[in-house]
């Protein structure tokens, strides 16, 4: 039998490593018919802000060559909706539940974690610095290294339970800002949120989204991805969370050798709604076809 | 209830741009509602990364068959019109919510418009079943765009406009002259958007109740993603999981 859990620290443990990525898998509660949730590590719910947010005009989202661009700009009813409504349903689901928290203000950061910090089942917060489709919608927070020293520590003051952050693709030196979140008290590092991109229709000379950039995901970012999760887990000593463009075990097996351990599946939930439990089997079996005795023996394994 | 389930092709008719395939399952269909859709995947190729959705034509429980009736207009719906006899498509169905059923006694029109007409066939069908026959007006750009015209009308009478005059009244559907001496206590109204916000326009006009089935872009198809949104008077909401049949007085035209 291999052992596939994993301990991603300060009181965070997954029973296997896949998760599912924020925005993409609604609340869990759109999935049940598809996915037994008991079988996950854990789910991150929708991005949720202090305030509720309408999001971005239609149309949001463009299919580009194995992947796509989405501009939903953060739509969402706010923490305290999140609070009285969402969180009565989900609270008991069988597997660890993270809430996602944007924000465009310092205040707006430190405000939801206060208030998510208060809820007994929701036991880490994934901060997203790194939403590239609002104005100021975190991004702003996550390209710098004193714009993430500053919201990573100010929230880190508030909030008692593990923090994961969520680190943006759209910088230079990822592994800057990746030590830059852990200097400031991060417990866990997340990465990839979407790449900023753009589609253009040709025939009618106008722009694919409403916002005219969004964000890329999906099987084309992987490459990427992996990079950044291989520079990052070098440099760190916090565990580090890999995601973008992971479709299959094989995919999710080689973000762990490149240092990641645990893994989050997003774009690839639309294509196959079960495609995360059919990971962590997939990710099972490999250690035993590979004699891997435990899961954790993955993480870093990679020979170069 | 939705599942994500293997489909075989049964068979597949050809009609110009379009390709009406019938698809088999292995288990017992679930309970589909007229109006509903599934999300069809492709093939996963780079082109074709997403799954499509796609109206429910037709359904035949007793051999766990449903139908699907395709407009080829880009890389995936020609990939899906390729398909032959005995190939494979997976299917999550069923999507959405469907029409609101009328009351016994209600007086109702179907309004179809170009591919727009894929849902209503079977809607028509049920509506039959529960004693309601559907008036149906159906438009096209040319008679060759209307398609299964003899299998619609043994639904319930038809109208037919196209808008070069080849078939029935030339023009669009909102200008035909059945609307002068027919009353209707229900339209439901599916096919491009102008011409269902015309449509809409008359319905308001009259008075009518009215429900349109909307076609936003999708992604995952079940109210997970937010991409296909639709501006309602309570703010956007998902098409593919509030819709895609709206209540004409829930949309801000
Ligand atoms: C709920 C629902 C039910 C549908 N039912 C049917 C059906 O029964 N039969 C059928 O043939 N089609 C139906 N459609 C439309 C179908 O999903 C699209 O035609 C298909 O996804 C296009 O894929 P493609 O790869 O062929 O084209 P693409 O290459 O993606 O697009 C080709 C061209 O069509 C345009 N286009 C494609 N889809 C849309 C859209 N939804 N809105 C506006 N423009 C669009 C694109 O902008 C582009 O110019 C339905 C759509 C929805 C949302
Ligand atoms: C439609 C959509 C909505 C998303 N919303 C959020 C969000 O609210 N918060 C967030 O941190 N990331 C969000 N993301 C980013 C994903 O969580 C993930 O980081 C990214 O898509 C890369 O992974 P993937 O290629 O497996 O999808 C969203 C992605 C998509 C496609
Ligand atoms: S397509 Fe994802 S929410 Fe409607």
């Amino acid at each position: 039998m291999v052992n596939t859990t994993i301990d991603l620290g300060h009181g965070l443990v997954l029973r296997n490593p896949v998760m599912t990525a924020s925005g993409t898998f609604g609340y869990g509660e759109e999935y049940t018919d598809f996915v037994d949730l008991s079988q996950l590590g854990g789910i991150i719910v929708k991005g949720t802000t202090l305030n509720p947010r309408q999001g971005n005009p239609y149309p949001r989202m463009a299919e580009t060559a194995s992947g796509m661009l989405n501009c939903v700009g953060l739509q969402n009813k706010g923490v305290q909706y999140f609070i009285d409504t969402i969180y009565p349903r989900i609270k008991d689901f069988d597997t660890n539940v993270l809430l996602n928290l944007s924000g465009s203000t310092l205040e707006d950061y430190v405000r939801g974690a206060e208030m998510i910090d208060a809820l007994d089942k929701i036991p880490a917060i994934e901060l997203n610095v790194s939403c590239p489709n609002v104005k100021q919608g975190g991004m702003a927070f996550g390209v710098t290294t004193e714009g993430i020293t500053q919201v990573v520590s100010e929230v880190r003051k508030v909030y008692h339970k593990h923090l994961m952050v969520k680190l943006s693709p759209n910088v230079t030196n990822i592994a800057e800002i990746a030590l830059a979140a852990e200097a400031a008290g991060a417990d866990s590092l997340s990465l990839i949120n979407t790449l900023l991109g753009m589609a253009i229709d040709a025939e009618r000379r106008k722009p694919r989204l409403s916002m005219v950039t969004g964000g890329l995901s999906g099987a084309c970012v992987k490459p990427v991805a992996l990079r950044m999760v291989w520079q990052v887990a070098k440099v760190v000593k916090i565990p580090v969370v890999g995601l973008g463009g992971i479709s299959n075990a094989t995919d999710a097996v080689e973000f762990m050798l490149a240092g990641a351990s645990a893994i989050q599946i997003g774009t690839a939930n639309f294509i196959d709604p079960a495609i995360s439990v059919k990971v962590a089997e997939g990710l099972k079996n490999y250690c035993e076809c590979h004699d891997f005795e435990k899961a954790t023996d993955l993480v870093g394994a990679l020979e170069t | 209830m939705k599942q994500t389930t293997d489909f075989k092709v049964q068979d597949r008719k050809d009609y110009g741009d379009a390709v009406l395939l019938r698809l088999r399952s292995k288990n017992q269909l679930l309970t589909i509602l007229p109006g509903q859709f599934a999300n069809v995947q492709v093939d996963g190729s780079s082109k074709t990364y997403l799954r499509r959705p796609i109206s429910i034509h037709d359904v035949d429980d007793a051999n766990n068959e449903l139908s699907l009736l395709i407009q080829k207009v880009g890389e995936g719906t020609k990939r899906l019109a390729e398909l032959k006899y005995g190939d494979k498509v997976n299917l999550v169905y069923p999507l959405g919510t469907g029409y609101t059923m009328p009351a016994p006694n209600d007086r109702v029109l179907l309004v179809g418009g170009g591919i727009g007409i894929a849902p209503l066939f079977y809607f028509a069908k049920m509506l039959n079943k529960k004693g309601v026959r559907p008036t149906m007006l159906l438009g096209g750009k040319s008679k060759d765009t209307l398609l299964r015209l003899a299998d619609y009308e043994k639904q319930g009478e038809v109208f037919v406009t196209t808008e070069d005059g080849s078939l029935g009244e030339k023009g669009f559907v909102t200008a035909h002259s059945m609307w002068k001496d027919h009353e209707f206590d229900k339209i439901y109204v599916c096919g491009p958007k102008p011409m269902m916000q015309a449509v809409a326009t008359i319905a308001k006009e009259k008075k009518i109740w009215c429900e349109v089935s909307l076609e936003n872009r999708m992604a995952c198809g079940i109210g997970a993603c937010l991409c296909c949104v639709e501006d309602t008077v309570d703010g956007n909401v998902c098409v593919c999981k509030e819709g895609p049949v709206f209540n004409i007085d829930r949309l801000k035209w």
